[in-house]
């Protein structure tokens, strides 16, 4: 070591062992608990809907029976509801989150860039709640008057078409109202992370493309998609799990019949807009088909990630 | 030491004055305004206050079962094997009446006439359309739309869809073997709709569409009101006199705790979906001076509240009934079997 003349040489101290050890038992135990607290709410939830599980076993799964009455309880439109409202979200949505971040970070000019931006993450932090009662009280009669009534009138009679696309009550309430209101709701999640991670693409990738002669279109297909594609595929689920959970705005505009229809302008129910619904009054074994309920939405969103992560690992591979 | 002294009394003080001035109770959402109105007056007046969680009915009958709360309240009354069972004491506080209300297109309120019979088979999905000859038959004289009919129900658990089938089950076998009576139920048709709120929004908003609300709810919102043919055969108002109508013929001691339906009562005036709202306490409570203070803010409320519930179209219950309930409270000991009230 070459002393520099006049500077007083840093003494490193000798680290002490012993908070090394507690800072990596700290933080082991930080991670242990979110184990611990996770097996912890699927143990109380399998506990909590057992009797349900028990009474109708897999009957529970595939019926489509609903009578508090009578106490049998089968969760398939639930399921059905709670999986077909968040495809038509996604359906909707990430396209449109796409668009807004590509738009965002590669063609917008600069003095537009700032206040979508804003307004995006403004949209993330509006309540649920929010979302619907707009939508119950604006959205859905515009709904109602513009595109439902006239299409059932159009469709109505039609093979195919007039099954999925005619509701006998044109009320605009409905499954695809639901994933409509669910779309707004994961843009602005989807949107502004796609945003931020188009934005720490280095320059210098988009540049050599550019020099060479690709046009906007194809550096967003082969250099941006597939450098951000493990993030996107991240945001998209992230966007996917809160459509799939979500419970006030979707219990407001889903309709909240507790039976399938053929048509996705009839109204439905998710798995969790009837917990809302009903957990107030529910006794007995009510409850414990409700909890088990929870159980199986916990289950569903458990198989999403798991083929979320899944994908994750192919896109890497490229 | 003087001032730990001083602390420890005000400590005391605060203590005292908090167990003195709150009677706790949860419950029912149909009778929350009634009782945060008596519950202000009760205050202004004692100095007792009321901490009434509306939870909904399920959630009253939990609390009380818990015995975390003083009194639950249900619109759904329980059964006296289920008093006896959990050791509780039911009484009716206030009673109210459900209306159908709809919406469509140049029909005045009030001015629709339905039948219980016509108003089950909506609901069940057999009768599909307004000018349907069914109605048009109780009509004659309302123009009726060629339209498909929009049912809405209340999608939650709720007291008031328990009292509106329960009427629908007493006038119609069919309603009755099909789909039955309860909180919930499993409807075959219409669109559902979260709280008293969420029924009169989708009324309101949706063309051709028929829902049932509490009758405060309806008047308050202007909602558009239909006539109901009654045990009588006649068509009264809905209005605080068809409702004690109601009442009035009742034989209230035919169920334990006062658990009877006043659904479909005779006599030319009674409105057909009248219902009493109803309390729980226990029978031989731990802590019987909450309980006291309980039955004394319902005794308050049976002997000055009639005014304040009459304000909000609930009707007070009749003077017999209002006795009966002071006798069936001697019912409620403290450890030593001392009645409280």
């Amino acid at each position: 070591m070459t002393s520099i003349p006049g500077a007083t040489p840093v003494v490193r101290k000798t680290p002490k062992a012993g908070f090394d050890a507690v800072f990596r038992n700290a933080s082991f135990g930080a991670a242990l608990l979110v184990l611990v607290l996770l097996a912890g709410i699927m143990a109380s939830m399998v506990i909590g809907g057992w009797p349900a599980f028990r009474e109708f076993g897999l009957g529970f799964i595939t019926s489509s029976v609903w009578d508090t009455q009578n106490e049998q309880y089968g969760a398939w439109p639930a399921i059905v509801g709670t999986l077909s409202t968040a495809l038509i979200a996604l359906v909707i949505g990430v396209p449109l989150s796409l668009g807004i971040a590509v738009y965002l970070t590669q063609l917008a000019p600069a003095w537009f860039k700032k206040p979508v931006a804003t307004a995006i993450e403004l949209l993330a932090a509006v309540p649920s709640i929010i979302y619907g009662m707009w939508g119950l009280f604006v959205f859905v009669p515009l709904f109602a008057a513009y595109v439902q009534i006239p299409l059932s009138n159009i469709v109505e009679g039609m093979p195919i078409v007039g099954t999925v696309l005619y509701s006998r009550s044109p009320s605009g309430l409905g499954i695809f109202t639901a994933g409509i209101i669910l779309a707004f709701m994961i843009v602005p999640f989807i949107a502004s992370i796609t945003r931020d991670m188009l934005e720490q693409i280095p320059s210098v990738l988009r540049e050599s493309a550019y020099g060479i002669g690709a046009t906007t279109w194809e550096v967003v297909r082969h250099v941006l998609v597939p450098q951000a594609g493990v993030s996107i595929i991240g945001a998209i689920m992230l966007g996917l799990g809160r459509a799939l959970g979500e419970t006030m705005a979707v219990t407001f505009v889903v309709g909240n019949a507790n039976r399938l229809s053929a048509s996705i302008l009839d109204p439905g129910s998710t798995i969790a807009s009837r917990i809302a619904n009903e957990f107030n009054e529910a006794l007995g074994l009510q409850l414990n088909a409700l909890i088990a309920l929870g159980c199986i939405l916990f289950f569903v969103t458990f198989v999403v990630l798991v083929i979320a992560r899944l994908l994750v690992a192919r896109v890497k591979r490229y | 030491m003087r001032k730990i002294l001083v602390l420890a009394a005000l400590a005391a003080g605060i203590a005292g004055s908090a167990q003195a001035a709150d009677i706790t109770g949860a419950g029912a959402t149909f009778p929350f305004p009634i009782y945060s109105k008596w519950a202000e007056a009760y205050k202004k007046e004692t100095g007792t206050g009321l901490n009434y969680q509306s939870i909904g009915s399920g959630g009253g009958i939990r609390q009380i079962k818990a015995k975390t709360v003083a009194f639950g309240a249900t619109d759904a009354p329980l059964k006296g094997a289920d008093l006896t069972k959990d050791g509780l004491i039911q009484f009716p506080s206030v009673m109210g009446g459900i209306v159908p209300v709809v919406n469509i297109a140049g029909v005045e309120p009030g001015k629709l006439k339905l039948s219980g019979d016509v108003i089950a088979q909506i609901y069940m999905g057999d009768i599909k359309k307004w000018n349907d000859p069914k109605i048009a038959s109780l009509n004659a004289g309302v123009t009726l739309p060629d339209a498909n009919i929009n049912p809405v129900y209340r999608s939650d658990g709720s007291g008031t869809t328990f009292q509106f089938t329960d009427y629908l089950s007493k006038v119609s076998s069919d309603w009755k073997s099909k789909i039955g009576n309860n909180t919930a139920v499993q409807w075959p048709v219409g669109i559902g709709g979260k709280g008293n709120e969420g029924v009169s929004a989708s009324v309101k908003q949706v063309a051709n569409s028929i829902g049932y609300v509490e009758y405060a709810y309806a008047k308050q919102n202007k909602l558009s009101h239909t006539l109901v043919k009654n045990a009588d055969g006649n068509f009264p108002a809905p209005d605080d006199k068809s409702f004690q109508a109601a009442a009035a013929n009742a034989n209230w001691n035919e169920q334990p705790g006062f658990g009877i339906s006043l659904n479909n009562q005779k006599g030319a005036e009674a409105w057909p979906i009248t219902s009493a709202t109803f309390i729980l306490v226990h029978a031989k409570p731990e802590k019987p001076e909450e309980v006291q203070a309980a039955l004394k803010f319902f005794d308050w409320a049976y002997k000055s509240g009639d005014k304040l519930a009459s304000e909000l179209d609930y009707v007070a219950l009749p003077a017999n009934v209002k006795d009966q309930v002071r006798n069936a409270w001697k019912g409620v000991t403290d450890p030593a079997g001392k009645p409280i009230f």
